[in-house]
């Protein structure tokens, strides 16, 4: 993993300096709230229904041992004993107070952390694909990428005062687990004619109040120009996004208006000089980035054998045995598994983890996996690099600390923003939803019959928990100051990205666990063989979920 | 007369009259000051870059963040003259502004200068090309 040098340090500690500058002002009445505003946001603090909440970069959803000890410290310290992993792979604070602010950043940064534009109208955490590095269908790993962007987009001049939010995402396996159809710049690793690696480029993909997916821009870039390609398509965005409404400002509304032609055209344009100037990519930084992310001394395995182990231990004992079909996966090196640590348990509001589950988790890292562990946009966690003989003893581990929900996957893993309980944006609740599912879904003989489903909730328009890509979709919406839900259904997040179309009128609350079992049911009944909830749907269109959620008398 | 920040000193400036960009555009002499608005893109101007002495790129909401762009696409196409930022950017915007290429400031409320200067040096360090530091960081932690 990327560690930084004197030069990254400071950046950092600067950036602590400035803020603790800026709060002091804000708290002795000198700076306007509207001032502070963007300050506050681009340093990841907003202010809630509650209290203020602080989101914490994880740049593309690494971690190392030490900084979840940290994050562990920071929250039993500064805030109620717990943390929430977010939809774009960072970590949320919920009840940190203004004032300490900066001192949780000055902890942070002695850990090679920070907040930096994980909010506001700037370029956001660059996220990618949660088993980086470790896939066996990965063509190349996306992470050097992604650490060359976060350097270039952290604190660019240019690019502080965009006309709203701007996300990107990298994709480097064949299967897309970083959903770049739905960011607002999309980089896809490719393999060119020659066998050389370069990119594609997406814009204009993007959830929210008009999801939309992205349109290619660019079929084949060299790498070297990534920077100022990317450069390139900010600097049209900032010049030529709307500003005059925030619902029509984010570059895809943009890309629709231009068309997708003339956009490229203005990008290419702007290209043109930037291209092979100073930020152009040189052989020798691109050799740097990578040299971060090598291959951690694996031992060697004979896989037949792993296998075969592992094979008696699951027999011996079904319940691990479950755990590790449904939360373990391939690795690319024998006698290694990647594990998925689900923090969709039952009674707990997804993606939360207390201090003690951190300190316990780095802990297992250390012992297990290399010191590293990941957050996934699933709101999950990964630990990428388990030697398959060890697996039995994590699990136990795992198990008592309530950390080994077999669900990763399926109908309870579901994606859900922080809704009403904690955000002054939300229509709705979005928690209880999420728990009065879980509790009703328990049984899982049934969600595994069920099969793969995504089911994702938020709690307004701007789609947190990116329901419009979730199989099932869950928005909350407001009905004459009541809170109700929409269902979508039919969304996908996957190289056949797809947005989730509005079944009907929406519901109560205390509805929606019937409404989610009403659409299972009938998923059950129409389905053929294997077929996924997806596939089902889409060779039987939204009739029959129509049909049968709204059939009077029912 | 008004004060300015000028070259990172606060200096009192007798301050150029600047034309509107219509008036400008309309004007037979270029080599005039002027002064653009957002969405104004400076794209008239590059012709006449070696003769106008002055760019001010205004702000009048210092949330509007064209003008970054702006100063960045004249100072690549070579102007050299001064660049000025006027209006209402707050001072914590001041780094930001000198990296894309301004170098004289002319807030709204001037009474804040004495403040606002020392915030030009927040930063010792940036990872990206500017005009004051054409090398990004990375060709830079290369030896260049
Ligand atoms: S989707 Fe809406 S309610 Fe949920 S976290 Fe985002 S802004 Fe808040």
């Amino acid at each position: 993993m990327y560690v930084y040098d004197e030069y990254d340090q400071k950046i950092v500690d600067e950036r602590v300096a400035q803020f603790r500058d800026q709060t002091e002002r804000y708290l002795a009445g000198s700076l306007s709230d509207t001032e502070f505003l963007p300050l506050r946001l681009q340093n990841g603090l907003y202010v809630q229904r509650l209290a203020p909440m602080l989101r914490i970069a994880v740049p593309y959803g690494l971690l190392n041992s030490t900084q979840l000890r940290k994050l562990a410290q920071i929250s039993r310290d500064f805030d109620k004993g717990y943390a929430h992993i977010s939809t774009r792979q960072n970590v949320q604070l919920n009840w940190p107070r203004l004032e300490e602010v900066p001192d949780i950043l000055a902890e942070l940064a002695g850990v090679q952390m920070h907040a930096i534009q994980t909010s506001g109208n700037c370029i956001r955490n660059t996220t990618t694909d949660q088993y980086a590095g470790v896939a066996p269908d990965e063509l190349e790993d996306p992470r050097p990428w992604c650490e060359l962007i976060r350097q270039w987009s952290t604190l660019h001049p240019e690019f502080a005062f965009l006309p709203r939010k701007f996300k990107i995402a990298v994709c480097g396996s064949a299967q897309d687990r970083a959903a770049i159809h739905a960011h607002d710049i999309g980089v896809e690793l490719l393999r060119g004619e020659n066998d050389e690696m370069g990119f594609r480029i997406l814009a204009g993909g993007g959830l929210g109040r008009t999801p939309v997916i992205g349109s290619v821009v660019c079929e084949w870039l060299e790498k070297k120009h990534l920077l100022t390609y990317l450069e390139a398509i900010l600097r049209v965005y900032n010049q030529n996004g709307r500003r005059d409404n925030k619902y029509k400002a984010r570059i895809k509304i943009l890309v629709k208006a231009m068309g997708v032609d003339a956009f490229r055209d203005a990008v290419e344009q702007e290209w043109a000089r930037l291209k092979d100037g100073p930020t152009t990519l040189t052989t020798q930084e691109i050799a740097r980035a990578r040299s971060f992310f090598t291959a951690p001394p694996y031992r060697q395995f004979d896989a037949a054998e792993s296998r075969s182990v592992l094979e008696e231990q699951a027999a011996a004992e079904p319940i691990f045995g479950n755990w590790v079909r449904r939360n373990t996966r391939e690795h690319r090196v024998a006698g290694y598994r990647i594990v998925d640590i689900s923090l969709k348990a039952t009674g707990f509001a997804p993606g939360d983890i207390t201090d003690r589950q951190l300190e316990l988790l780095a802990d297992l890292a250390d012992r297990y996996a290399f010191g590293e562990i990941r957050t996934t946009h699933q709101q999950n966690l990964v630990l990428a690099d388990v030697a398959s003989e060890e697996l039995y003893d994590l699990w136990q581990e795992l198990q008592r600390a309530g950390l080994a929900t077999p669900n990763i996957g399926y109908l309870t893993d579901m994606i859900c923003c922080p809704g009403g309980d904690y955000c002054s944006l939300a229509n709705a609740k979005s928690i209880p939803v999420a728990e009065a599912i879980q509790a009703r879904f328990e049984d899982l003989d049934y969600l595994y019959d069920l099969g793969p489903l995504e089911l994702n909730i938020s709690g307004c328009m701007n789609a947190c928990g990116h329901h419009h890509i979730g199989h099932i979709g869950i928005l909350g919406v407001d009905k004459k100051g009541q809170e109700f839900y929409q269902v979508c259904l039919g969304g996908s997040q996957s190289r056949d990205a797809s947005i989730g179309k509005i079944l009907g009128p929406s519901f109560r609350q205390e509805e929606m666990p019937e409404v989610i079992q009403k659409i299972l049911s009938t998923y059950v009944d129409l389905r053929q063989e294997d077929e996924t909830f997806l596939a089902t749907y889409r060779r039987v269109g939204i009739d029959p979920f129509k049909e049968r959620v709204y059939a009077q008398g029912d | 007369m008004p004060r300015v920040i000028k070259n990172g000193r606060i200096v009192e400036d007798a301050g150029s009259e600047t034309l509107t960009l219509d008036q400008w555009l309309a004007a037979e002499d270029k080599a005039q000051a002027v002064c653009l608005e957002p969405g104004e893109a400076p794209l008239p101007l590059f012709g006449h870059l070696e003769v106008i002495p002055l760019v001010a790129i205004n702000f009048p909401t210092f949330m509007d963040g064209r003008g970054f762009s702006y100063a960045r696409e004249l100072r690549e196409r070579g102007y050299q003259g001064e660049l000025r930022a006027t209006g209402e950017f707050i001072r914590d915007q001041l780094t930001y502004l000198a990296r894309c290429g301004f170098d004289a400031f002319e807030p709204a409320d001037e009474s804040q200068l004495e403040d606002a200067l020392p915030r030009l040096q927040d930063f010792s360090e940036a990872y990206q090309a500017s005009p004051d530091r054409p090398l990004p960081l990375f060709r830079r932690r290369a030896g260049g």
